[in-house]
Order: C-alpha cells, then structure tokens, then sequence
C-alpha cells in the first residue's frame, strides 16, 4: 500500500539546483529510491504546489532532504513550513548546511546588492532606477514578490535541523547512505554529519606525499603551474583545504588533478573551518620576519572568499560588518 | 544548534568600557601580567586574562570566537622571538595573526582590534603600557558589538 511508504520531500531555497541533480545522479539508485518511498514534494521535477504541502498534518513528512541558503523571506517561510511538516528535517548540500557559494554575499549588504545589480552593473538598462519591491499595486492589482534578507543563513539559523548531507553537490554516495540510514529507522544522534568524521587529507590517494613537514615560500594558483598528478597539492604550493575539510567525497577533487576548495565543511571537532585551514597553512610559511610573512601570505588572493568559499554564514563572524560594508563602497 | 546565549553589550555609548579579551603565555606574558600586580601597577581594567601554555596554542578559532562573543578587541602575549619555550610557538603565532589580520580586515574590523605583542617574564611594565594603549586605541574606535549585531540579524528574522 502507498500509504505506509515513508513519506520524502526535496526543496531548495537560495541554490543552483546542483543539490537535486545528486538526487537524479543515485542513477539507477534513483528507481530503487522511488520503489521504497513516496515523493511528497519536489518542485524541480514534480508538480506540487505550497498549498498541496500546506495541506498535509503536521509531521506527516517522514524526512525533508532541503538544499539552499535562506536569503528570502519565502525561503524562510518555507523552511517554517517543511519543518513543522517533517518528522526530520536534513539540510542537504553546503548552502543549507553552512551558506555555500550564496553565503559569500555576506561580504555585501542588501542595499548594495540591489545597487550593484538593479543600477550599476554594465549591463543594466534601468533608466527610471526601479528597484524590487515586496507588493506593487497597478491598476487594481496588486503583485507580491519576496523580501530580500540583509543576510543569507544556513537552515539551523532559521529553523531546528536534525541531520545533514555535506558537500557541493553532495556525491551521491552520501545521499544513499543518508537515505538508507534514515529508511533504516535506526537514527543516529541528532545533528549528524552523514560522511565520516575524519580530514580529507586521510582518504586522498595522495597522502603519502604528503611530506611530514613542509615550509612554503609562495602560494600558487592552479594557472601558475603545471600540476603533478601524483604528488600531494599542498606541497606543489597549491592552496588545498583538504587539511581542514570532512572527507566522504572520496576526493574527488584531486583525483580530477584541483585541489579541494573545502565543499564538505568541517569535522565536527571544528566550528570554523575557515579559522583550521588558516592555521594549517600560515604555520607552513618558513619565515621569521614580518615582511617577508606577509609578502608569503599576499600570494593567496582572497583569504575570507577562499578559506569560506562555502561556509560563511555558519562561521564564527557569519557576514562583514554591516556599517562597514556602507563604509568600503 | 548554534544558539548560543548573548547577551547585549551595554548600549550607552558616553560609558562605552571596552572589552578586551587577551591570551597570555603562561611563560612571559602571564608572569609579566604578575609581576605589574605584585608591583602594584595600575592599569585599564578593561582586560580578561586566559591563560595559555603558549602563545601557539592560541587557534584562531578562539580569536574568532571572542569577537563573535562580543569583545571588543584581543590581545595575545608571548615570548620574545627565540625564547619559546616551545622553540617555534611564537613564531606559528606570528605567522597566524598575519594572516589572521587579513582576514578580520576583510570581516570589516579595524586592525586596532587585534593586536600581538611579546613581552617577557621581567616585563611587567610593558604589560601596562600595552594595555593602556590598546584600551584607548579601542576605546577611541566605539564598540564592536559583533554579538548584538548577531542579535539584529536573529531580529530581521523573527519580525518578517
Ligand atoms: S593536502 Fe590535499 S592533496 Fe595533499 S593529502 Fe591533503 S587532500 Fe590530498
Ligand atoms: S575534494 Fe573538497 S571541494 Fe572537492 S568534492 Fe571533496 S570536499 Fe568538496
Ligand atoms: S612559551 Fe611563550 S610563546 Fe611559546
């Protein structure tokens, strides 16, 4: 009977859509997936609406697989929603786990998001300088459109979170796992990572060169060389996060010849990931004096967008002062 | 999961008292500290002392996280370069607040706020002048209130 599947939903809120396309990406997995459970929700590739969920008991969702950050007030609306309906609530995919690529746009403020996009940019025609509002009334009618927050944020900053999925995208291992375990009843302890606990560095295939110590004189980015393709990246001068990264992913990164840039987050021995791979990699400069330290150091661009590239709005400092972002434009 | 208690900073600006959070190595700067007490040196008393065996041993988590929390500036103390007890402490400290300033100036927090500085055992009175400066440097910036912010941001939230 239909009826006694369990019940599984899938919504993205500020994503790519990179997150459902693991899902498609279970490949054959994906039907055994469809025979054990009922699809409730899934905008991406199914038509039901809000209303059909609102409809729903409360609870009455076995498990909510949510990819994205929360920038509107849609998005939030919606995660109230998905979780006053689900029995669990995963945040699926780095956006909803920590911010993602979105959440870099907490080094920006609304007010010059909306300058940068609606007026400035070159390619904005925008003669009467209209900017987005949340309700325009015309001729009898009224349309609506969702705020924008000044802040992104992960889903545990809006709404209680009981697993989560890593990764950008999460490899579709990952999802099989998470799915068994949860279609398993055999639940683990709330606020699981479902990929193992340990630095990516120890399931690399290039951890054997990965010298015992190591000094750097200059960074390098990956145009500047021809990369090895069996020696560990760090030690080609690459900036790898594998150090301070989750494994799960089987590097997959560096089995594509790139280093990692940090997509599945921190172990949970960490609170800022950012924060572990700058130690890890300042330590490794060799110098004593200070200026040769910082000419080291200045060979990595863009430190917050590099080191937070996905996780920003779960760091310790979550987004650039607000008075200061006003001050720098 | 991360919803940690905060408390709000006292809002008066005219009475604004800085809060700086400073990590002293148990070997110089923690004794140094002691030593301008037991010399009845007067200082700001703006300062909250942690402990630690060595200046290395500050992980920038907890810089982090102390501004996160609502301090206003951090101090770290250590060993003048070559005499770490440690050997090479100081010197990862060195490298990391360099790197660590890049950072918070990103973030959009002044680099007054942050500040490395090695004072020895027998330097008690560097302790004061360090801590008077930075208290006015701070004092002279305004609050930082990370964690208020963090509060506005909770409020955006639950008013929409
Ligand atoms: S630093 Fe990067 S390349 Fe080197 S072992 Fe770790 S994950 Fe592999
Ligand atoms: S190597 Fe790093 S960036 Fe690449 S998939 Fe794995 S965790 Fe993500
Ligand atoms: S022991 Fe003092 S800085 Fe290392």
């Amino acid at each position: 009977m239909l009826a006694t599947k369990p019940r599984i939903a899938f919504y993205w809120c500020s994503s790519c859509g990179g997150c459902d396309e693991t899902v498609v990406d279970l490949a054959e997995g994906l039907l055994d997936v469809i025979a054990a459970v009922e699809i409730v929700f899934w905008p991406v590739a199914l038509d039901f609406k809000r209303k059909d969920v609102e409809a729903m008991p409360d609870g009455s969702i076995t498990a909510t697989f949510l990819n994205g950050a929360v920038r509107t007030t849609e998005q939030e609306e919606m995660a109230r929603l998905l979780r006053s309906k689900s029995e669990l609530l995963v945040a699926f995919g780095s956006c909803s786990h920590l911010g993602g690529i979105p959440g870099l746009a907490n080094l920006f403020d609304r007010e010059s998001i909306l300058r940068t996009v609606y007026l400035e940019s070159p390619s904005t025609v925008n003669p009467e300088s209209v900017l987005p509002v949340t309700s325009h009334h015309d001729d009898g009618h009224t349309v609506v459109l969702p705020g924008f927050h000044n802040t992104v944020r992960t889903l545990d900053q809006i709404v209680d979170v009981d697993y989560y999925v890593p990764g950008c995208p999460p490899p579709p291992r990952i999802l099989r796992t998470a799915l068994q375990t949860l279609l398993g009843g055999d639940l683990p302890a709330k606020g699981t990572v479902f990929a193992p606990d340990c630095a990516l560095c120890d399931e690399c295939p290039r951890k054997d060169t990965k010298p015992e110590t190591l000094s750097i004189a200059e960074f390098k980015r990956t145009q500047d060389l021809i990369i090895d393709e069996q020696t560990c990246l760090l030690a080609q001068g690459l900036v790898c996060m594998g150090p301070a990264t989750r494994s799960g992913c089987e590097a997959a990164c560096i089995r594509g010849n790139m280093p990692c840039t940090g997509c599945c987050g921190p172990t949970s021995r960490v609170r800022d990931q950012g924060a572990k791979i700058l130690s890890c990699l300042a330590s490794l400069v060799e110098s004593k004096e200070d200026a040769e330290i910082d000419r080291v150091l200045n060979t990595i661009p863009d430190p917050v967008g590099t080191f937070y590239r996905y996780g920003l709005p779960g760091s310790f400092l979550r987004r650039k002062r607000s008075n200061e972002v006003q001050a720098s434009m | 999961m991360r919803n940690r208690q905060l408390s709000r900073a006292p809002l008066l600006q005219a009475a604004f008292e800085p809060r700086i959070v400073a990590f002293f190595c148990n070997w110089c700067t923690y004794l140094a500290a002691d030593l301008a007490g037991t010399s009845r040196m007067k200082y700001a008393p703006n300062v909250r002392v942690i402990r630690l065996m060595c200046s290395g041993r500050v992980d920038p988590q907890f810089v982090l996280d102390a501004f996160a929390q609502g301090a206003d500036g951090v101090l770290i103390g250590g060993c003048h370069p070559g005499d770490c007890h440690y050997q090479e402490g100081n010197y990862k400290t060195l490298r990391r607040y360099h790197l660590l300033k890049c950072v918070l100036r990103q973030m959009g927090i002044e680099e007054e706020r942050f500040r490395l500085e090695w004072i020895s055992a027998a330097e008690g009175d560097r302790v004061r002048s360090v801590i008077n400066d930075m208290v006015e440097k701070v004092r002279a910036l305004g609050p930082l209130q990370l964690d208020a912010e963090t509060e506005d941001i909770r409020e955006e939230v639950a008013v929409c």
